[in-house]
């Protein structure tokens, strides 16, 4: 069994500090996590591993700093990490991203399932995944709570998909591209060895060349979306504490709610 | 191919599992009426699988000038790669210049593998559009958990594609007298593009399509244990409201996932959103600092809920909750 799990190093939203009159995202003072959704998928690939035995490949494409984040991988369970990096992949939308990482796949070759996480957290748009299967030719199994059964003889996999008004139970050929979402396991802690061992593990970067890409083709150059510009959300009116003992602010706010139709 | 070849807007249409239009389509088509007049173009509707035909009419009284209607033995339930290429065949037939689905998860499945099959840009869970007049199409976005806004455009490729939060834009009122075309689009398909089979769907047990929601009523660690959930469903009832929950609620055990609100759970914008005991952690923001009203019960006055709520009360929501229950069923009679 050989899984690989795509994964990214995204900036802590609650430290996020945004330089509203330049525009930009202030990366250098933010803490750099990996992508929270991302550490399920790595959890789910590493169990599928203890379980039916095989390999687990982390595979990110970011800048110099992301490596910790593939160390981060191996220290949950991954026994080995690719690291895409080149100044060509920089300003990579969600096609660039995938057309990057569907590159690096071929290039690997084997592989029975692709783990992602269902967004990423800073820039949420949970398309890499969808991309990268249609990139494939796979099947994408997206929004995954459950692994219900997996075949890797039979080459099947049956998952259990959270939609908004329940569950879809789906069976599909491996490989398959499988997003995940919070319920479908606890991420564990990286033990003090599994820490040690990461640190040893030699992880090859491969560039644009590597990947047979043109550099145009990638980054912000091989982009359809632009971004124009950045900016602070509308404040929101609000803040107001309705005056009074809490059963009559409950009258009031009760009022307030009829006269505006809203129940 | 020059880009003024590409005309018009496309709304993919999402079908519930009835067959009945999700309501998402008209909000899509409301905002897509305003575009297209602004442009000088149609306004086109995308119904898929069976029984699409009879949607048309309902469809031109949401705005449509024109309704294709995809039928094919691979479209009979939702599956994203059939459903994708058809798409993809139809927006290269009839080259909108726009494109929309709704962010649900049907849409954003689809959306993404469209999107890479005619080789274009995306814009996610978009929360405003705009277009200029040379027909740029300006796509609003939230992200980074709900603290930056950002606008977004697709400079040359062709459609500009972009998924829209349900709730945001408005349906327009219904208009019977509205009439317009009705095309059979034929797709190629073969059987390769059949990957996935549906084995079963395991419905709720209660309301969780919070998306739809037009009032949502959530509860936090603040209800101390799994019954205070009763409370909040006996609210929710007299309100005809979905069911939320913070992380905390979730992670506690006393709620299933489906219905936690926030950056790992839904973003949704509801009418009314009435939080019962959740303190107003930016994680939980990000999924609900859209709504219309937010109505908050905490006990601390300091709760950082307090200052983005329409209207705060401060107290034992085990006091508070049971009042507004009592005055909402009183003032209904
Ligand atoms: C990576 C990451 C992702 C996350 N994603 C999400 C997410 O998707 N959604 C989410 O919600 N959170 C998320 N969180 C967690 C978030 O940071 C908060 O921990 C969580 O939202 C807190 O939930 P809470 O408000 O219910 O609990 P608390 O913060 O403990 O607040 C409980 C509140 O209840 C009040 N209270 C207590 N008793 C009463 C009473 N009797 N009457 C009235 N008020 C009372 C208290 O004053 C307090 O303000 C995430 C965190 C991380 C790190
Ligand atoms: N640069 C990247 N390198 C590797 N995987 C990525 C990268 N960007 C996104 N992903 C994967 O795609 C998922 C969805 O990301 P997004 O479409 O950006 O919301 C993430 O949870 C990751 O699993």
């Amino acid at each position: 069994m050989h899984a690989v799990v795509c994964i990214k190093q995204v900036p802590d939203t609650q430290e996020l500090q945004v330089d509203f009159d330049a525009g930009v995202i202030k990366r250098a003072s933010v803490p750099l996590i990996v992508n929270p959704f991302d550490e399920f998928a790595i959890e789910e690939a590493v169990r599928l591993k203890e379980k039916h035995g095989g390999a687990v490949t982390a595979l990110t494409m970011g800048p110099l700093s992301a490596d910790e984040a593939l160390r981060t991988a191996l220290a949950m369970g991954c026994d080995a990490a690719v690291h895409l990096l080149d100044e060509a992949f920089e300003g990579s939308d969600t096609w660039a991203t995938a057309t990057v990482l569907a590159k690096a796949l071929e290039k690997m070759g084997e592989y029975d399932v692709l783990f992602f996480g269902k967004a990423t957290f800073d820039g949420d748009t949970g398309q890499v995944a969808p991309r990268v299967a249609a990139l494939l030719q796979l099947p994408m199994l997206n929004f995954a709570a459950k692994i219900a059964e997996i075949d890797f003889d039979g080459k099947k996999v049956t998952v259990e998909r959270l939609l908004e008004t329940g569950r879809e139970v789906v069976r599909a050929n491996l490989p398959a591209v499988i997003s995940v979402v919070k319920e479908i396991n606890e991420p564990r802690y990286p033990s003090l060895l599994g820490i040690r061992r990461a640190k040893k593990v030699d992880v090859p970067t491969w560039d644009a060349a590597a990947l047979a890409l043109e550099k145009d083709s990638v980054g912000s150059k091989g982009s359809f979306a632009k971004l124009e510009r950045i900016y602070r959300p509308p404040a929101r009116a609000g803040g107001e504490i309705v005056p009074g003992e809490p059963v009559d602010a409950a009258k009031t706010v009760t009022e307030k709610l009829i006269d505006q139709g809203l129940i | 191919m020059a880009n003024d070849d590409y005309k018009g807007i496309l709304v993919y249409i999402e079908r519930r599992r009835d067959g009945t239009v999700a309501p998402v389509g008209p909000e899509l088509l409301g905002k897509g009426r305003g575009l297209a007049d602004k442009l000088g173009a149609e306004l086109a509707a995308a119904a898929f699988g069976p029984g699409a035909a009879e949607l048309s009419a309902e469809l031109f009284a949401m705005g449509a000038d024109n309704v294709y209607v995809v039928e094919h033995d691979l479209l009979k339930d939702f599956r994203p790669r059939p459903y994708a290429k058809a798409l993809a065949q139809l927006a290269r037939e009839a080259k909108p210049t726009v494109i929309l689905a709704g962010a649900t998860t049907q849409g954003r499945d689809l959306a993404a593998a469209a999107a890479t099959y005619l080789k274009t840009g995306l814009s996610a869970d978009c929360v405003g559009l705009e277009v200029d007049d040379a027909g740029l199409l300006k796509q609003t976005r939230v992200s980074c958990g709900g603290r930056v806004m950002s606008d977004w455009v697709t400079p040359e490729a062709r459609p500009q594609f972009a998924t829209v939060r349900p709730k945001v834009m408005k349906a327009l009122e219904p208009d019977r007298s509205r009439a317009g075309e009705t095309t059979h689009f034929n797709v190629d398909l073969t059987p390769d593009d059949d990957v996935g089979e549906v084995l079963s769907f395991l419905e709720a047990k209660e309301t969780v399509n919070l998306g739809e929601a037009d009032i949502i009523v959530s509860g936090g660690r603040g209800l101390g244990n799994p019954e205070g959930f009763e409370l909040v469903r006996e609210l929710a009832a007299c309100l005809d409201a979905a069911v939320g929950a913070s992380r905390a609620a979730v992670d506690a055990g006393w709620i299933e996932y489906a219905h936690q609100v926030g950056q790992t759970g839904r973003t949704v914008s509801p009418k009314l959103y009435v939080a019962c005991g959740i303190s107003g952690a930016v994680q939980h923001l990000a999924g609900m600092g859209t709504a219309d009203v937010i109505v908050a019960i905490n006990k601390d006055e300091e709760a950082p809920i307090f200052k983005i709520a329409t209207y705060g009360i401060v107290g034992d929501l085990y006091e508070v909750v049971p009042a507004l229950i009592e005055e909402i069923k009183n003032r209904r009679g």
